[in-house]
């Protein structure tokens, strides 16, 4: 070490060395717990201006005009403020995402921790990690020039925007994310209970379905959960594809707004700060807050749940 | 057990092997799909965009004439947002890790700060746009510049890095840490010296997974209102003048590639959407190659090291 390190310091200088470095301790450690408690400043922030800027929009519209009304029109005249064409909206591009994501995701799960050599295991995931990290604008450009034409070879007279095409896309998107967290899951069920099932004389099949999947249930509830929350959440695909109209539809097949299209509809005009029709898209925004958060509550607690259990 | 049941057993066994071997075959094509996908939709991009690929296209501005139009102002404010986002999501999000990590006590302020990272990472990334556009722009009057861009892509990955440190720092063996404690290291040095750059590459891929998710993420960017036609380049950050060095690109209007495409993809014209699937190339071109990157990394370190 250095040369001052090998005379004798007396007592007192080296008390005073060490309050030193107890002192710059001290500072650094208030800096980063500064940098950790930036994520909660940041949740406050989120929340304060959502909140904020929704007040401004109940002050002329009721909250209940606005969670019941059936037509959302806040840029006409006379305008409309029920939010529920949005929520269908969302709901059924999620739900087209779901049915696409869900089978997809679990039977990859359970091929993968039941069935497959680990080679396969290996290689595979880093293809879904790709899957996972190409942008929504680009899923957004697939869904609207090439899966869109394609279902319109099967559904003759499906619109050019439409509700379903973009719900697969996104639900091919989600797959990796559930597939996942279930592999997770299923991995951590014990091998005895593979073993005790095997030993019955279950087959691969009857082992997965029946012993891993019950086993794994809470850890797999979780994933479709996060699933969801991030269908509700997905933005560009929706907004390139499903079209901007709000119709207050359950139909697939036709083009519809979400929450997230029409803030992103919104944002594209020029709307002065401080107007209503510049409130509502806070108002969509806490609304869409509140469902993923639920949601997010949900998935959070269900995989505590499996991780504490074995 | 009688044999004449014999046949019977067998024809179940056989039912239920047959079964199970079925279900090996979807299993099998279920990942299929996913690989299917990126083939199709790599191949679309590539008919279309490929041929627009040329060095005129990169040094071209937008322009409503979709032969003319190119990807500079895109890919340089794309550049710029992340030098931006990194300079402060990374020693941020470094920084919140090490404290969950190294110094949080199981306290109600770190459980809080720990339900937030992990709310935080699954809120819609519009809703940073929002946060972005009601408080960035408006309450610190930051307007729709590179710098509010920035900002809000740093928050948007902050749950990925912190939480990728933490894997990072957690993998490494207390008896590291014990051992530099006994050569009276104080917590800090401990961190410093031996944590860190034995954690470093973990770090770093996380990183990168961050930013390749903030490279193409458009929706909060729609939301501040950056603009799709930009026919200038922000001010140089290099000056011939003392103090050499100048930060008003952080104030100047921009656009990205994403939202470039975005522009794009939303014109009725066939020729601006092969404009789209060459942008497209270019951005699918560019998180491949990052998470590319972060695979590898992930795979040398882990191979790397043997605790």
């Amino acid at each position: 070490m250095t040369e001052h390190s090998l005379q004798l310091s007396s007592p007192s200088q080296l008390y005073q060395k060490k309050r030193l470095r107890d002192l710059k301790e001290q500072a650094i450690q208030f800096l980063l717990l500064l940098a950790a408690c930036s994520s909660v400043a940041t949740t406050i922030a989120i929340m304060w201006v959502l909140i904020s800027e929704s007040v401004g929009l109940f002050q002329h519209v009721s909250p209940w005009e606005f969670l019941t009304g059936t037509e959302w029109a806040p840029l006409f005249e006379p305008p409309a403020y029920g939010i529920l064409p949005l929520v269908c909206g969302t709901l059924v591009t999620s739900a087209v995402a779901l049915a696409v994501a869900i089978p997809l995701g679990t039977i990859a799960a359970l091929y993968l921790t039941e069935f497959a050599s680990p080679q396969l295991r290996e290689a595979v995931k880093p293809i879904l990690e790709l899957l996972a990290g190409i942008p929504t604008v680009v899923f957004g450009y697939f869904a609207l020039l090439f899966v869109t034409p394609l279902l319109q070879k099967v559904i003759p007279d499906l619109p050019g925007f439409n509700m379903l095409s973009p719900g697969i896309v996104m639900g091919i998107m989600i797959t990796p994310l559930i597939s996942s967290i279930s592999e997770d899951a299923m991995r951590a069920v014990p091998v005895e209970l593979r073993e005790g099932s095997y030993a019955t004389g279950a087959t691969r099949l009857q082992t997965a379905w029946k012993v891993v999947f019950p086993a794994a249930i809470s850890g797999i509830s979780a994933s479709y959960i996060l699933g969801i929350s991030r269908a509700v959440g997905e933005t560009m695909i929706v907004a390139i594809a499903a079209g901007l109209q709000p119709i207050m539809t359950l139909n697939p097949l036709e083009s519809a707004a979400t929450i997230t299209t029409y803030i992103v509809q919104v944002s594209l005009g020029d709307t002065p700060h401080g107007t209503p029709e510049y409130q509502t898209i806070f108002a969509a925004g806490l609304t869409l807050v509140i469902i993923t958060l639920i949601f997010n509550i949900i998935g959070y607690f269900l995989s505590r749940r499996y991780r504490e259990r074995y | 057990m009688t044999t004449e049941n014999l046949p019977e057993l067998r024809a179940n066994i056989d039912r239920r092997k047959l079964l199970s071997a079925i279900f090996a075959i979807v299993g099998l094509l279920s990942i299929l799909v996913g690989l299917i996908v990126i083939l199709a939709l790599v191949i679309q991009l590539g008919i279309r965009g490929v041929p627009r690929l040329s060095w005129q296209f990169f040094t071209s501005f937008p322009s409503s004439n979709p032969e003319e139009a190119g990807i500079l102002s895109a890919w340089v404010g794309s550049f710029l947002v992340m030098l931006v986002t990194t300079a402060f999501a990374v020693p941020l999000g470094v920084a919140a890790g090490i404290y969950l990590e190294e110094y949080a006590r199981k306290d109600w302020l770190s459980a809080l700060i720990e339900i937030n990272v992990t709310n935080l990472a699954g809120v819609p990334s519009i809703v940073y746009g929002l946060l972005a556009l009601g408080f960035f722009s408006h309450v610190l009057n930051l307007g729709e510049s590179i710098l509010t861009a920035g900002l809000t892509l740093a928050l948007l990955i902050l749950p990925v890095v912190i939480v990728t440190t933490r894997e990072a720092l957690r993998a490494i063996p207390g008896s590291l840490r014990e051992a530099a404690y006994a050569v009276g290291a104080s917590k800090w040095q401990m961190i410093q010296d031996h944590v860190l750059p034995y954690s470093a590459g973990s770090i770093l891929t996380g990183v990168i997974i961050g930013l390749s998710r903030a490279i193409g993420e458009t929706a909060p960017l729609v939301t501040i209102g950056a603009l799709t036609f930009i026919a200038f380049l922000p001010d140089s950050p290099f000056k011939a003048e003392f103090p050499f060095l100048s930060f008003e690109w952080l104030k100047a209007p921009f656009t990205v590639m994403p939202i470039q495409m975005f522009n794009w993809v939303s014109r009725p014209e066939p020729e601006f959407q092969v404009n789209a699937a060459a942008a497209g190339i270019v951005l699918i071109a560019m998180t491949l190659m990052m998470n590319g990157l972060a695979i590898y990394l992930r795979y040398r370190f882990r191979k790397g090291i043997k605790w």
